[in-house]
């Protein structure tokens, strides 16, 4: 799959001044900088720490899965580090901005500019044809943006997950490979520092899988940093980095060694 | 979000529920068309009343006999003849503010001309009668001071009676006979319509009054006094003048009630239009009622609608949509079904007071202003009813909404 020749980002890379909330950018600093982040749900008398004392560094272009058992803090990591929820204690700075002080508007707009979501469930908006789901991030931007451009812009991130010729199909219409494709256009719209995705192949069968992991690491290889939750062993091993997570610490951090190739697992499998 | 872009998710949101929707604002269909049509029916039964007040002639006082105490009996009213043409005369000439004053009397009296006869009332009045009411003389003209002073059997007749008795024949000049006494006929009145009590005005006959006392019923007791008041904004004025000279007239201590009733043409009006008043307030009230209980609609809806769509809503709020923009969302969707079921409303209101008046003869009158504040107070159902559910699906927590079946 020729991914690599359409993946032209056409637009300028968003600046930090979009966001207004976000404090002075530190240049060069690293995508995800967690510095001692607790995040503990206390219910009647019972305290649950469901994060102890993290501090991580992810850099730009990096490629990582975080992996753990339920119950291991993966999913509140997750939502930490997608800025849906903010740390009890500790420093959270996303592409060196410090989001552990914001409010839930605040929260908002650094989601809408900074972060790119893929979820397990797609979560595409159901009876919206494709392009519009694409659509969607650029309309709550703050920065307002023409209907057209948006448009153009939404069409180009369809075009680099190769489903242009189905922006108008509504998602009952798409396969499911087809429309995490489309999950993942719509996390590329607003130029986001981070793409996260969350189990992204948790709801496909084996070949698609790999379709979407050639997706991600084509991506990768164009410098888009990925941070992706999985329980899957033979997904992880698509990452270039994975941290393992037991009772909300991480027990293992290590880049992954044989790594393997979306675009030849995928030829084995076609010529299998 | 943009407003319009706002408005667009709206309307694709309702559209995805057609049936939904429009069972929806039914209620407010129901509420607006009633409040539309029920405005147009008082509107057009309080015009009819006002046009039959203004019949009466302009800025009109009439002053008719009350009840009477005297010797520890005290009459009904109007049972004792407690109007008298001197108390005409004492108005006309000391109540500042007052322009012309008619005493009358009436007799019920049977008409005869050739072989045809007709019953009515005769009344007995003033010249300036004509004037004060307003009253045009089409045919012929009108009696005279002259008249009065000779008690003359002329008579002015109502196109009523110049129908029944003369029929196509000219009455001008004719001789007719009242109570078998022959008067000429000096002219014919225009048409006035029926009053505010539902009797034919023009089925009268009006003569000199000092005739009716002396030729016909040889009563000299008023059956009422008409005055015309210089001004509206004197009438009040006047009407304390008239009463005040009349309790010094009849005699009246303090503790004594009037034995006379001074009304003006606005008291008059009032109580002709308190009952449509009543009945519009009544009306109003019901018809605002289908619309709470209507907007009581919505938000049950709203509220489904909040709960189906949690999923979207954590979706938009994921991407960065701010609360404001999905209260935004909810509340213009709210907004959009309360103020299209208004303008439904609007239209079928409008048509039931068109059916009514073409099939059914009832006066209607569109109002614009009814129709401009009940729109607004459709629109008004809307923010007020979609709030709640608005506020709800704004606050939702994105994780929460997200994990959402």
């Amino acid at each position: 799959m020729a991914l690599q020749n359409r993946l032209q980002i056409p637009w300028a890379a968003p600046q930090c001044a979009r966001v207004r909330t976000c404090g002075p950018k530190i240049p060069m600093s690293p995508v995800i900088q967690l510095e001692h982040v607790w995040k503990t749900y206390r219910s009647a008398d019972v305290e649950l720490h469901a994060v102890r004392d993290v501090s991580l560094k992810i850099e730009r272009g990096e490629f990582v899965a975080i992996m753990g058992a339920s119950g291991s803090g993966k999913s509140t990591m997750m939502n930490i580090l997608g800025c849906l929820d903010k740390p009890t204690q500790g420093r959270f700075l996303l592409d060196g901005c410090d989001v552990s002080t914001l409010d839930r508007d605040g929260l908002a707009d650094i989601r809408n500019q900074k972060v790119g979501f893929v979820f397990q469930g797609f979560n595409l908006l159901t009876r919206t044809s494709a392009l519009e789901n694409v659509e969607l991030p650029m309309m709550y931007s703050r920065g307002s943006l023409g209907s057209r451009e948006m448009r153009k812009r939404a069409e180009a991130a369809l075009a680099m997950v190769g489903l242009s010729n189905r922006a108008d199909h509504h998602p009952n219409q798409l396969s499911g490979g087809q429309q995490q494709r489309v999950a993942i256009a719509r996390a590329l719209v607003n130029q986001p520092a981070l793409l996260l995705a969350d189990e992204p192949t948790g709801n496909l069968d084996s070949k698609t899988s790999i379709e979407i992991m050639d997706v991600f690491q084509t991506l990768n290889e164009q410098g888009i940093t990925i941070v992706m939750v999985t329980h899957e062993h033979d997904i992880a091993q698509y990452n270039k980095r994975c941290i393992v997570m037991r009772d909300g610490v991480v027990r293992s951090d290590s880049p992954v060694v044989d790594r393997l190739d979306a675009k030849t697992q995928h030829a084995a499998l076609e010529n299998a | 979000m943009t407003a319009l872009a706002t408005f667009n998710l709206a309307l694709r949101a309702l559209q995805r529920n057609k049936l939904r929707s429009l069972l929806t604002m039914l209620g407010i269909v129901i509420g607006v068309g009633a409040v539309v049509a029920m405005v147009g029916i008082g509107n057009g039964a309080k015009a009819q009343v006002e046009a039959q007040i203004a019949t009466l002639g302009q800025n009109v006082i009439l002053i008719f006999p009350g009840s009477s105490f005297s010797g520890g009996v005290q009459s009904g009213s109007g049972g004792v003849g407690t109007l008298k043409l001197e108390d005409a005369k004492a108005i006309a000439d000391e109540v500042p503010g007052v322009v012309a004053v008619s005493p009358g009397t009436r007799v019920t009296s049977q008409l005869g001309f050739g072989n045809q006869n007709w019953s009515t009332s005769v009344a007995g009045e003033a010249p300036e009668y004509f004037d004060i009411r307003q009253w045009e003389i089409v045919g012929g003209a009108g009696f005279t001071e002259q008249d009065v002073r000779a008690a003359a059997k002329v008579a002015v007749i109502g196109a009523t009676v110049a129908k029944q008795l003369f029929g196509e024949e000219e009455p001008i000049g004719q001789i007719m006979r009242v109570r078998n006494v022959p008067f000429q006929v000096i002219g014919v009145l225009k048409p006035k319509g029926t009053s505010i009590m539902g009797s034919d005005q023009d089925d009268v006959v009006v003569v000199p009054y000092s005739t009716v006392m002396k030729r016909l019923s040889g009563i000299t007791n008023l059956r009422m006094i008409s005055v015309q008041c210089v001004s509206e904004e004197r009438t009040q004025a006047v009407v304390n003048g008239i009463t005040d000279l009349m309790r010094q007239r009849h005699r009246l201590g303090q503790d004594r009630e009037n034995d006379f009733m001074v009304r003006s043409q606005q008291e008059i009006a009032e109580m002709a239009t308190a009952t449509s008043k009543v009945l519009r307030l009544l009306l109003g009230a019901i018809a605002s009622v289908s619309l709470v209980v209507g907007g009581i609609g919505i938000m049950n809806i709203m509220l489904v609608s909040v709960t189906e769509r949690t999923r979207e809503i954590g979706i938009r709020i994921a991407l960065g949509a701010h609360g404001a923009d999905i209260l935004k969302q909810f509340l213009i969707e709210a907004v959009t079904l309360s103020s299209l079921g208004g303008l439904i409303g609007i239209l079928l209101g409008l048509g039931t007071s068109t059916l009514l008046s073409r099939f059914a003869g009832w006066p209607t009158l569109t109002s614009i202003n009814a129709i401009i504040i009940a729109f607004l107070f459709s629109a008004a159902v809307g923010v007020f009813f979609g709030l709640y559910p608005a506020k709800k699906a704004a606050a939702l927590d994105p994780i929460d909404a997200l994990r959402y079946e």
